[in-house]
C-alpha cells in the first residue's frame, strides 16, 4: 500500500478521498489554487500545495504542475477524484512516465472509452447492446425500409447533418415510414442541404442506469449492483438511487455481466461505471463507459457496505480486488441528492455567492453528508457549483424517501440560490414515490415541480416580516444598566402599537401590517391573518408561534433584503429603501458606477461622445447575466475608465460624464 | 429586604366592579387618543401625502431607534379648546424618543392640523417641551413644517414672556448648556419659525419641501414688489447652497430623517447616571391589578401599597416610619433598577403624615434618590384642633421640603388632588420633571361638592344677615352648576388639554411611563439641595 498519496482534485471528492486515506493511514497531499486557499480540502489533507490561479486551466487542469508537485513531496500516487485530469489519458501516461500511480484506469482503457463512436463500435464487437439504429451510407429507401423493420419501432428517422429537431421524424409503425422518410428528407435538405438520414430505435421512456464495476491487475472484475440515475436536468444527474426501483435479480445479473464484459473487452483495472439506457420492456442499451470513480459512488457504497476509494487505493496499489462477486452483497436502498447552487426557477441557471449561513441535517447513521464547503465559503464562481451530496439509506425505497425529504427539510442553506426546495418537492411527489420516473421526468412534471406552494409562501411573507419587527430582537437579560427605553415594542403613549413592513418580492411589493395583541403580533397580509409570539433565537434563526403552529427557521437579515428557508423553500425578499428616492441629480450621475462586480463585455460609447439619459455606457456581465449601465443625465463621454475584456468591482466609478 | 404581600383578590365583585369602570375609562381615553392621532384629518391627511410628505408621526417613527418607545407629552393639549377649531395635539407632537441610544426631545409640527400654525396651547406645548429638554438636558430635534403663528391669536402667541420668542431664547440657552439644538426643516417655516432652523446647532432642509424665509412670497411682494417663487426664495437648494442657513440636503423625508439619525450620532454624549443601579426584576403582581384596586369613586379608600406593589421592582419596599404617620406612605423601592423614593398618600394630610413626609423628602435629597410621588390627596385635615396644633406649619415643612428638593421628581396622579394637598404632593408648581394623570384622576383647588357647599354656606350667611329665606331647592340650584363647573374643569381631559400635566396614562402603563421618564431623567446629572427655613 501507498503511504503518501496526492489529491489531484478539490471540493467534496478531494475530502472524501482524504478520509479513506487517513483512515488506512495514507498521508494524504492537497493541492490547491489561489482561490482554494482556505478551502476545506485544504484541511482535509496532511500537506497543501499551492498550484496556480483561480482558473481550473491555471491549477487543476495543469498535469505537469501537479505532478511536479507530487514528485516534490515524495506521493507515490495521485488520485484524480472526478472531473479536471480525470479521464485525461495523456495525464495518465504522463504520471506512468513520472513514475508515479495514477490511481485510475491505464491510459489505454481510458483512451478507448474517450471517443463514444469509437466506445460503441468496441463495444458492439464484445456483444454489448447498443440502441438498434442505421448509421450507414447506404440511403437508398429499400435499404432504408429493411433497416426500419429490423430496428423496430417506435423510432426516430433524424437527419443525419441535423441539430435542434429539424428533419427529425417519430415512426410508431412501418406504415408510417415512407411518408415520415419524405418528410424528413425534404426538411433536412432544406435546413441543412444533405438528405442524409439516420435511423434509431426511439426509447419512449427510458431510464438511465449505471453499472458500478471494479477490476483489478489480476484479471478479476466485478460489478457492485447498478444505480438508477434517471432524475436529470440540463443532462446532468440530481438523483441517484440504488438499487434501481423495479428490476428483476434476473435483468440485474443479465447487466452487470454485459457491464464486466464491457470492462474486460477493454482491459480494464479501477473503478469504472458503464451506463446503459433501459427500455420498459427490460431491454438495455449501452451508452458509454466512465472511467472514473462517479460523483454517486457513495450510494453504492451504502448498499454494499464497501468503500470503494479503499478498493481504488488497493487495486492501484498492485492488489486483489477485496471481494469476489459472490461476495458482494445489496442491503437496502440508499438516495442520493445532488445539492448546487443554482435557481431552479431559471432553467436551473448556476447561481454564485457566498454561504451566509449552513445548517445540515442531524447525524443520523443512515444519513452521509459529502462536502467540501463550509459557511463562509464562495460557490461556484470558478468551479463547479455544487455544494454538497446528501445521502441516505434505510431498508427499503420508501424508508429511504421518507428519510430524504425529512433531511432535505433540515438542510438549510443562506446566501445564495439552491435546488434544496425543488429537490424536496421531487421527492416528495407522488409518481416519484412509485417509482414512476424516466429520464424525461423533470420535463414532463416542469409545472408542478416548479410551483410555489402560495400558502407556504404567504407566511414566507410574513416571517420576513416578521424579522424586521424589533420586538422580536434576541433580548439583552434585563440586568443593571436595563433601561424601560430598551424594550422594542413600538409602545406610544395610548394608541396602538402598529407597523408597516414593505417587502419586495418577485418586482411586486407587498405590505404587511403589524399590530401588537398583548405579548403576540397579528400579521396582516392582503386577506389573510395571522398571530405571531416568539423571535430571534440566535443571530440567524427565529422560533414562532404561528396561530398554533411552531416553527423554527434559519434566517438572514442584510441591509438590503432578507432571506430565510421556510418549509424546504428559500425566500429572498428585498427591502426597498425609498430614502434616495428622487436622487436623479445625485452625486453619482456624472459617474455612474458598477452596480455589482462582473466583467466589461461591451463599451458602446467613445470619449466625446454626446449621452442623453437612458443611453447605454457599458455593459457588464456577471452571473452569466448582461447588465447594462445607463446615463441619467445628458452630457459627453470625458474618461472611460475601464476597457472590454476587464473585470470590475461592485462600486467601480466606470466612465466619467461632463455636463453641458 | 421586604416584599409588598398583596392583599388583593382580583375574584371579589369590588374587584370586577372598579375593573370594568377602569377599563371604561382607558377605552375612552384610548379612543380619543386614536382620533388626536388622526392629527388635522382625513382630507388634511390625504393631502399632505399627496405631497410626498411624511405625516408626522411617521416622521418620529422613523427618527427614533426602530420598536424604541416614545413617551408623547401633551398628547390631549388643545383638546376642546378653541370650540370648532380641532387643534388636535395642539398641532404639535412633542415626546421623548431614543435616537443611537440617546433620549431626545422629539418636537415635530402637524401640518394636518391648521397649517402647523401656532396657537396659544402650540405655544405652551412647545415651551413645555423645551422646559423638559433643558432640565433633563435631553438633545432637541425640531422637526419644522409649520406656518408659524396662529395670526387671530397674535395677542396670545406674540409679545408675552412665556410665547413665541421664548422657543428661541431656550435655544440659545439650551445651546449654550450644551444641550444639541437640531432642526429637519421638511416643510414651510416662515418668518418667526425661520428662526427656529436658523437658531439650531445643525440643520438639515428637505429638497422642495421645506422653505425658510423671513417673509414669505406674497409679504415680499407687499413689500418690495419682489415676484419670486418659495423655492427660490428660501428652498432646499437656497439654503444648503447659497445661504448657508441649512447645512444639510436631505432628497425627501425619510432621507433626512436619517440624516438627523446621522447627526445624533456624532453627538458624543453619554448618559452617566449616578447611582447605585441593579438588575431589574419586575413586578411580582400582575399590572393589569391596578385596575380592579382603585375605586370607581375618589370617596371609597384604598392601600396605594397595593398600587407601588405593581410599579416597583420585584414589589420590594422598604418603608419608613411604616408606624408614623400612616396617611402618608413613605419608602425606598427600584423603578427598573434605579433606586426612588416614594411618597403616596393613604388618607388625608395630617401633621404628624406631614412631618415623615418632610423628613422623608429630606433623606431622599440628601442621598440623592430621584422621588416618585404618588397623589390621591383629598388635602390636609381642618378644624380648630388641628389648626391649634400647626398643621400649617407643618405643612409648609413638607412643602418646603419638596418645594427645593433638587433631586428628579415624578408625580403620578391616581385619584383626587386637591387644595394644599397638590402642593405638598409635588403638583404642577412644584418643579417636577414630570406629572401623569390616570384617566380617573380629578383636579380642583377643593371637590366640587365641597366648593358647592362652601360658596352656598357663604350664600346663605349673607343672605340671613340681610334677613332673607333661601330654600334648599334654591340651594341645589345654586349648587348644581358649580358641582358641575368642578367636575368639569377637575377632570384630566380639561387638564391635560392646558398642560397642567404631561399626559393622561392608562394604569397598566405606569410602571413603563414612570420607568420612561426616571431614566430620561437621569440625563441630567443629580444635583445636591439647599433647603429654605423650615417652620419649626
Amino acid at each position: 500500500m501507498f503511504s503518501k498519496i496526492l489529491i489531484a482534485n478539490r471540493g467534496e471528492i478531494a475530502v472524501r478521498v482524504a478520509r479513506t486515506a487517513r483512515s488506512l493511514g495514507i498521508s494524504s497531499v492537497a493541492v490547491f489554487s489561489s482561490a482554494d486557499k482556505d478551502a476545506l480540502h485544504v484541511e482535509a489533507c496532511d500537506e497543501a500545495y499551492c498550484i496556480g490561479g483561480a482558473a481550473a486551466s491555471e491549477s487543476y487542469l495543469d498535469a505537469a504542475r501537479i505532478l511536479q508537485v507530487a514528485q516534490d513531496c515524495g506521493a507515490e500516487a495521485i488520485h484524480p477524484g472526478y472531473g479536471f485530469l480525470s479521464e485525461n489519458a495523456a495525464f495518465a501516461r504522463a504520471c506512468e512516465t513520472a513514475g508515479i500511480v495514477f490511481i485510475g484506469p491505464p491510459a489505454s482503457a481510458i483512451d478507448a472509452m474517450g471517443s463514444k463512436s469509437e466506445a460503441k463500435a468496441l463495444m458492439a464487437s464484445a456483444g454489448v447492446p447498443l440502441v438498434p439504429g442505421y448509421h450507414d451510407d447506404d440511403q437508398t429507401e429499400a435499404r432504408l425500409v429493411q433497416e426500419s423493420e429490423r430496428i423496430g419501432y417506435p423510432q426516430l428517422i433524424k437527419a443525419s447533418a441535423g441539430g435542434g429537431g429539424k428533419g427529425m421524424r417519430l415512426v410508431e409503425s412501418l406504415d408510417e415510414f415512407a411518408a415520415a422518410l419524405t418528410s424528413a428528407r425534404r426538411e433536412a435538405s432544406a435546413s441543412f442541404g444533405d438528405d442524409k438520414v439516420l435511423i434509431e430505435r426511439y426509447l419512449t421512456k427510458p431510464r438511465h442506469v449505471e453499472l458500478q464495476i471494479f477490476a483489478d491487475s489480476h484479471g478479476a472484475c466485478v460489478h457492485l449492483f447498478e444505480r438508477d440515475c434517471s432524475i436529470q436536468r440540463r443532462h446532468q444527474k440530481i438523483l441517484e438511487e440504488a438499487p434501481a426501483p423495479g428490476i428483476s435479480d434476473e435483468l440485474r445479473a443479465q447487466m452487470g455481466k454485459a457491464a464486466v464484459d464491457c470492462a474486460q473487452a477493454i482491459n480494464y483495472v479501477g473503478a469504472g461505471t458503464v451506463e446503459f439506457l433501459l427500455d420498459q420492456d427490460d431491454s438495455f442499451y449501452f451508452m458509454e463507459m466512465n472511467t472514473r470513480l462517479q460523483v454517486e459512488h457513495p450510494v453504492t457504497e451504502m448498499i454494499t457496505a464497501q468503500d470503494l476509494v479503499e478498493w481504488q487505493l488497493r487495486v492501484a496499489a498492485g492488489g486483489a480486488l477485496p471481494l469476489e462477486q459472490v461476495g458482494i452483497e445489496c442491503h437496502g436502498h440508499a438516495i442520493e441528492a445532488r445539492i448546487y447552487a443554482e435557481t431552479p426557477q431559471r432553467d436551473f441557471m448556476s447561481a454564485a455567492g457566498q454561504i451566509k449561513y449552513l445548517s445540515q441535517p442531524a447525524a443520523d447513521p443512515g444519513v452521509r453528508i459529502d462536502t467540501g464547503v463550509r459557511c463562509g465559503d464562495m460557490i461556484g464562481i470558478n468551479y463547479d457549483p455544487m455544494i454538497a451530496k446528501l445521502i441516505v439509506h434505510a431498508d427499503t425505497r420508501s424508508a429511504a424517501l421518507a428519510k430524504l425529504a425529512h433531511a432535505l427539510r433540515q438542510y438549510h442553506i443562506l446566501g445564495l440560490n439552491t435546488n434544496i426546495g425543488f429537490i424536496t418537492r421531487l421527492v416528495t411527489m407522488t409518481e416519484f414515490r412509485a417509482a414512476d420516473f424516466d429520464t424525461g421526468y423533470i420535463a414532463k412534471h416542469q409545472t408542478q415541480l416548479m410551483a410555489q406552494d402560495p400558502r407556504q409562501l404567504q407566511q414566507a411573507k410574513v416571517l420576513a416580516a416578521a424579522a424586521m419587527l424589533p420586538a422580536f430582537e434576541l433580548r439583552q437579560p434585563a440586568g443593571r444598566g436595563h433601561s424601560a427605553w430598551d424594550r422594542r415594542d413600538l409602545w406610544r403613549m395610548n394608541l396602538s402599537a402598529d407597523l408597516c413592513i414593505e417587502l419586495e418580492y418577485e418586482a411586486e411589493i407587498n405590505r404587511v401590517q403589524i399590530r401588537r395583541e398583548h405579548e403576540s403580533w397579528r400579521f396582516e397580509l392582503e386577506d389573510e391573518s395571522y398571530l405571531l409570539a416568539g423571535g430571534w433565537i440566535e443571530p440567524a434563526c427565529m422560533r414562532f408561534e404561528m396561530d398554533n403552529q411552531r416553527l423554527e427557521f434559519p434566517l438572514l437579515r442584510e441591509a438590503d433584503a432578507i432571506t430565510l428557508s421556510h418549509q424546504g423553500q428559500v425566500y429572498r425578499f428585498a427591502l426597498p429603501d425609498r430614502s434616495h428616492e428622487g436622487d436623479s441629480d445625485a452625486a453619482d450621475a456624472d459617474h455612474p458606477r458598477a452596480p455589482m462586480s462582473g466583467a466589461v463585455v461591451a463599451l458602446p460609447v467613445a470619449l466625446g461622445d454626446t449621452v442623453e439619459p437612458g443611453s447605454t455606457l457599458i455593459v457588464i456581465e456577471a452571473m452569466k447575466m448582461e447588465h447594462a449601465i445607463v446615463a441619467q443625465i445628458s452630457g459627453s463621454v470625458s474618461e472611460i475608465l475601464f476597457a472590454v475584456g476587464d473585470q470590475v468591482d461592485e462600486g467601480d466609478t466606470l466612465v466619467i460624464l461632463e455636463v453641458e | 429586604m421586604s416584599i409588598i404581600e398583596s392583599r388583593i383578590s382580583n375574584r371579589t365583585d369590588e374587584f370586577r366592579q372598579n375593573s370594568s369602570a377602569m377599563r371604561e375609562l382607558v377605552d375612552d381615553l384610548q379612543a380619543k387618543a386614536a382620533i388626536i392621532a388622526q392629527g388635522g384629518g382625513e382630507r388634511a391627511r390625504a393631502k399632505h401625502l399627496g405631497r410626498d410628505k411624511l405625516l408626522p408621526r411617521d416622521r418620529i417613527d422613523r427618527l427614533v431607534d426602530p420598536g424604541s418607545p416614545f413617551l408623547e407629552i401633551g398628547q390631549f393639549a388643545g383638546y376642546q379648546m378653541y370650540g370648532d377649531d380641532n387643534v388636535a395635539a395642539g398641532g404639535l407632537i412633542a415626546g421623548i424618543g431614543r435616537v443611537h441610544g440617546l433620549e431626545c426631545m422629539i418636537v415635530a409640527n402637524d401640518a394636518t392640523v391648521k397649517g402647523g400654525t401656532y396657537y396659544p396651547i402650540t405655544v405652551k406645548k412647545h415651551l413645555r417641551a423645551q422646559a423638559i429638554a433643558q432640565e433633563n438636558k435631553l438633545p432637541c430635534i425640531y422637526l419644522v413644517d409649520s406656518g408659524g403663528a396662529h395670526l387671530p391669536s397674535q395677542d396670545n402667541v406674540f409679545p408675552d414672556r412665556e410665547h413665541f420668542g421664548r422657543i428661541f431664547f431656550n435655544q440659545a440657552n439650551m445651546s449654550a448648556e450644551g444641550i444639541p439644538q437640531i432642526a429637519v426643516v421638511m416643510g414651510s417655516c416662515t418668518a418667526g419659525g425661520a428662526y427656529v432652523p436658523a437658531m439650531c446647532d445643525q440643520s438639515i432642509i428637505v429638497k422642495e419641501q421645506g422653505t425658510i424665509f423671513l417673509g414669505g412670497p406674497p409679504l415680499v411682494r407687499a413689500a418690495t414688489g419682489e415676484v419670486v417663487s418659495a423655492e427660490d426664495l428660501g428652498g432646499a437648494d437656497v439654503h444648503a447652497r447659497i445661504s448657508g442657513v441649512a447645512d444639510h440636503y436631505a432628497l425627501n423625508d425619510e432621507h433626512a430623517l436619517s440624516l438627523a439619525r446621522d447627526i445624533v450620532a456624532t453627538l458624543n454624549r453619554e448618559k452617566k447616571p449616578d447611582l447605585v443601579l441593579r438588575d431589574v426584576i419586575e413586578p411580582r403582581y400582575p399590572l393589569d391589578d391596578l385596575y380592579g384596586i382603585v375605586p370607581s369613586s375618589l370617596r371609597k379608600p384604598f392601600d396605594i401599597r397595593e398600587i407601588i406593589a405593581r410599579l416597583v421592582d420585584d414589589s420590594e419596599f422598604d418603608e419608613f416610619k411604616e408606624l408614623y404617620g400612616t396617611s402618608l406612605i413613605c419608602g425606598f423601592a427600584h423603578l427598573y433598577g434605579i433606586p426612588i423614593g416614594i411618597v403616596a398618600n393613604n388618607g388625608i394630610l395630617f401633621s404628624e403624615s406631614a412631618l415623615k413626609g418632610a423628613h422623608f423628602v429630606e433623606l431622599c435629597a440628601k442621598r440623592r434618590i430621584p422621588l416618585v410621588f404618588l397623589q390621591n390627596i383629598t388635602g390636609f385635615m381642618v378644624g380648630q384642633k388641628y389648626e391649634h396644633r400647626g398643621i400649617a406649619r407643618d405643612g409648609a415643612k413638607m412643602v418646603t421640603a419638596v418645594a427645593c428638593a433638587r433631586v428628579p421628581k415624578l408625580t403620578l396622579v391616581v385619584g383626587g388632588s386637591f387644595g394644599a394637598g397638590n402642593y405638598a404632593m409635588c403638583g404642577r408648581a412644584y418643579g417636577g420633571r414630570f406629572l401623569w394623570m390616570w384617566p380617573n384622576a380629578r383636579i380642583s383647588v377643593m371637590g366640587g361638592e365641597q366648593a358647592a357647599t362652601v360658596l352656598a354656606q357663604v350664600k346663605r350667611d349673607g343672605m340671613e344677615a340681610r334677613g332673607e329665606s333661601w330654600s334648599e331647592a334654591d340651594e341645589d340650584r345654586f349648587k348644581n352648576p358649580i358641582r358641575e363647573q368642578y367636575e368639569h374643569q377637575g377632570h384630566p381631559y380639561y387638564a391635560s388639554a392646558r398642560l397642567w400635566d404631561d399626559g393622561i396614562i392608562d394604569p397598566a402603563d405606569s410602571r413603563r411611563v414612570l420607568g420612561l421618564g426616571l431614566s430620561a431623567a437621569l440625563n441630567a446629572p443629580l444635583e445636591n439641595t439647599e433647603f429654605g427655613i423650615f417652620r419649626m
